[in-house]
């Protein structure tokens, strides 16, 4: 498991999407990475300075010429769908199941450059039952076969980077699993709940979550980045918070949804879309989860964030939403002007001596 | 309470870790904000100009779900009931160490046992320090109940849970191998132990490098006993359904009333293993065999203690 030496061709997966698009931004100011491609259905919308772009199908069929001809050594596949309420089934199946088969399918071609694989997971691997052991190492097996799609999706993907991981055996194949995201910007069900006017809890239950910060998240995937950390590990911030206590932190108050038939009873809620939460996130809401972060600390990385200090991100970012609404501009790609930005002359930083990155000119 | 703020904690030399100007987000909101209005307001440019608090939390349930507050809470409802009530009297409490893990392994009956609450609040007062009760994932499912066990220090046996507890967090966890074959058993066959599980209980206890302490406990069986158990409980899906004189005299619900039966408690010799600690596997005959062993020493000390005793009730 050596570092990562010299520099290197980052491929990133899904860079239209929050986390692609994160990393991507990351990575930009690393200046021992030469080029970084990123993937994508649609365009990114956070402002990237150097990051290559390119549109591609769902399930990137292109992207055996792009590992080829770009050299690339490193992918970061960030692209995996957890949240059901933003796609259909089958287009989650798309994005996950069959884009991550082509992708390694792309990675692991006879002459393939690839040497560092990164691949963004989630703790849904483990599901959510009454049968589990209050932390998951990242052996232990699940209570339950999968039901919903999305933990079956999730299921599939981590089956298809096993599989890659036997026949590549020179490349560091690193999957993260990650705890329920919080932070000042993500969107997920949870985050969707805990703005409601009331947050829907499940009668009779106070689980215990955990989560794990957003900075973290990218943090992490340039830590296994760059240290090629080969194998499965667990993410997430210390500690477990009963969701109790993550609703009072918000300053709300709950909605009790009935422990018996909730499915049901929350039925016409979902349907009419005042309340989003998946089957799995309900089962979330009954039992909680908790993924024990031992291994990948005793690999030298430990979340800045613990799970209470997670919420406290998002319960801060919330409070400035509230009062002064949206405080940072929209961004929209434009081809041209990116291409202008990337490849013009007239750029100073595209100039042969020119300045290098975004830095400015000034003391130094 | 393990949540630690690892700031540093473990972090290596080449971990750079880059503070990310985020300067746009993803969002499907419109951007109600002027220029002149940002301009106005100090607003942090990035997320991460924000530095994580060092404690936000406002309540103190750890990582199992016991909450220390809710259990001092329920020590005081359930002195009187402990001392006036079932005149709790423990014999041999300077074998259970004040500090260090270990694996308490006690008798179990009654169709809802007193014999957890007893056991757990006798030694939480005695010796001060936490004692936390595994029990049948059963509990974890039942609304306000599963809840109500959890933040009083119980929660489901499942190996990883106690060896993390025993090992690691080295507390004191209460085990009833007999499990729910303990509590079901009906009257005629009080004092009788069930088989114990299949040697679980010592397994964990050799992973996790900690003696086992047996512990006999009688007027349990009297408290709350079981005369018949009806047909149709996996139907129901509870374990059992069973018939006491509560229910008979109060209904259904009256089951949970125990009657005032004396309670006698007797620490045994803590039992340790020469085993090397954290094996994936130990034998199953030493296994099965220390099982056999501590399942004969509790079962000795409750016949010795219910021929001393003179009376259920008087004790």
């Amino acid at each position: 498991m050596a570092k990562r030496t010299g520099p290197s061709n980052v491929l990133i997966t899904g860079v239209g999407t929050f986390w692609g698009a994160r990393v991507a931004k990351a990575l930009e100011s690393d200046e021992s990475v030469d080029y970084i491609v990123g993937l994508d259905v649609k365009e990114p919308t956070i402002e990237l300075e150097r990051t290559e772009y390119v549109r591609t199908d769902q399930n990137y069929s292109i992207l055996s010429r792009i590992v080829a001809e770009c050299g690339i050594d490193t992918i970061l596949h960030t692209f995996l769908v957890v949240d059901p309420t933003r796609a259909t089934a089958r287009q989650m199946h798309e994005i996950n199941v069959i884009g991550t088969m082509n992708l390694f399918a792309a990675a692991s071609a006879p002459n393939s450059t690839v040497r560092t694989v990164v691949v963004k997971s989630s703790a849904m691997a483990y599901g959510t039952s009454a049968q589990d052991p209050t932390w998951f190492r990242e052996d232990t097996h699940r209570s339950r076969s999968p039901r919903s799609n999305v933990e079956r999706s999730v299921a599939q993907v981590e089956a298809y980077v096993r599989d890659f991981n036997l026949d590549n055996p020179s490349v560091a194949v690193s999957m993260l699993r990650f705890a329920n995201v919080l932070g000042a910007d993500i969107r997920t069900p949870l985050t969707r709940a805990l703005e409601m006017p009331l947050v829907p809890a499940v009668f009779g239950f106070d689980p215990r979550l955990q989560f794990v910060h957003e900075d973290d998240v990218v943090a992490s995937i340039l830590f296994a980045m760059n240290h090629r950390l080969a194998g499965t590990y667990n993410v997430a911030g210390d500690g477990l918070v009963p969701w109790s206590e993550v609703i009072s932190m918000v300053g709300k108050q709950p909605l009790y949804l009935p422990a018996i038939g909730a499915d049901i009873a929350t039925w016409p809620l979902r349907r009419s879309g005042l309340l989003d939460l998946p089957p799995e996130y309900l089962a979330l809401l009954r039992y909680g989860r908790g993924i024990d972060t031992s291994k990948l600390k005793a690999a030298g990385f430990s979340c800045e964030y613990s799970s209470a200090q997670a919420v406290d991100s998002f319960v801060r970012a919330l409070r400035l939403r509230r009062t002064i609404g949206r405080h940072r501009p929209q961004y929209h790609y434009e081809r041209d002007v990116e291409q202008f930005f990337r490849h013009s002359p007239a750029v100073l930083r595209n100039r042969p001596g020119g300045l290098v990155g975004d830095v400015a000119p000034a003391d130094d | 309470m393990s949540t630690e703020n690892g700031a540093d904690a473990g972090r290596s030399p080449g971990d750079d870790r880059v503070v990310v100007p985020l300067k746009a987000e993803q969002s499907e909101h419109p951007d109600h904000l002027s220029v002149q209005s940002r301009e106005l307001v100090h607003v942090p440019t990035t997320d991460t100009a924000m530095a994580p608090h060092d404690d936000p939390r406002v309540g103190d349930v750890d990582e199992w779900g016991r909450s220390e507050n809710i259990r001092q809470l329920a020590r005081r409802f359930y002195d009187p009931v402990y001392r006036h009530y079932f005149r709790a009297e423990w014999e041999g409490l300077e074998r259970l160490p004040t500090s260090g893990g270990a694996l308490l392994v006690a008798n179990h009956a009654g169709a809802v046992p007193s014999d957890a609450p007893v056991i757990m609040h006798g030694i939480e007062t005695e010796l001060e320090r936490p004692v936390y009760g595994l029990a049948d994932n059963f509990f974890r499912k039942v609304p306000v109940v599963g809840t109500l066990w959890s933040r009083l220090g119980g929660l489901p046996a499942h190996p990883d849970n106690a060896y993390r507890l025993l090992h690691d967090q080295k507390q004191l966890v209460l085990v009833f191998p007999e499990g729910v074959k303990g509590t079901s058993k009906t009257i005629g066959n009080r004092y009788k132990l069930a088989r114990f599980g299949r040697g679980g209980f010592v397994e964990i206890a050799m992973r996790a490098g900690v003696p086992i302490i047996p512990i006999a406990v009688i007027g349990n069986e009297e408290a709350n006993p079981v005369l018949a158990r009806l047909p149709g409980a996996r139907a129901l899906g509870v374990p059992y359904l069973p018939i006491t004189p509560q229910s008979l005299m109060l209904g259904p619900l009256g089951t949970v009333v125990p009657l005032p039966a004396k309670f006698r408690l007797r620490v045994l010799d803590p039992i340790t293993f020469d085993v090397p600690p954290s094996q994936h596997r130990y034998s199953r005959t030493r296994v099965m065999d220390a099982a056999q062993e501590i399942r004969a020493q509790i079962q000795e000390a409750l016949y010795e203690m219910v021929a001393e005793r003179r009376h259920w009730w008087s004790g």
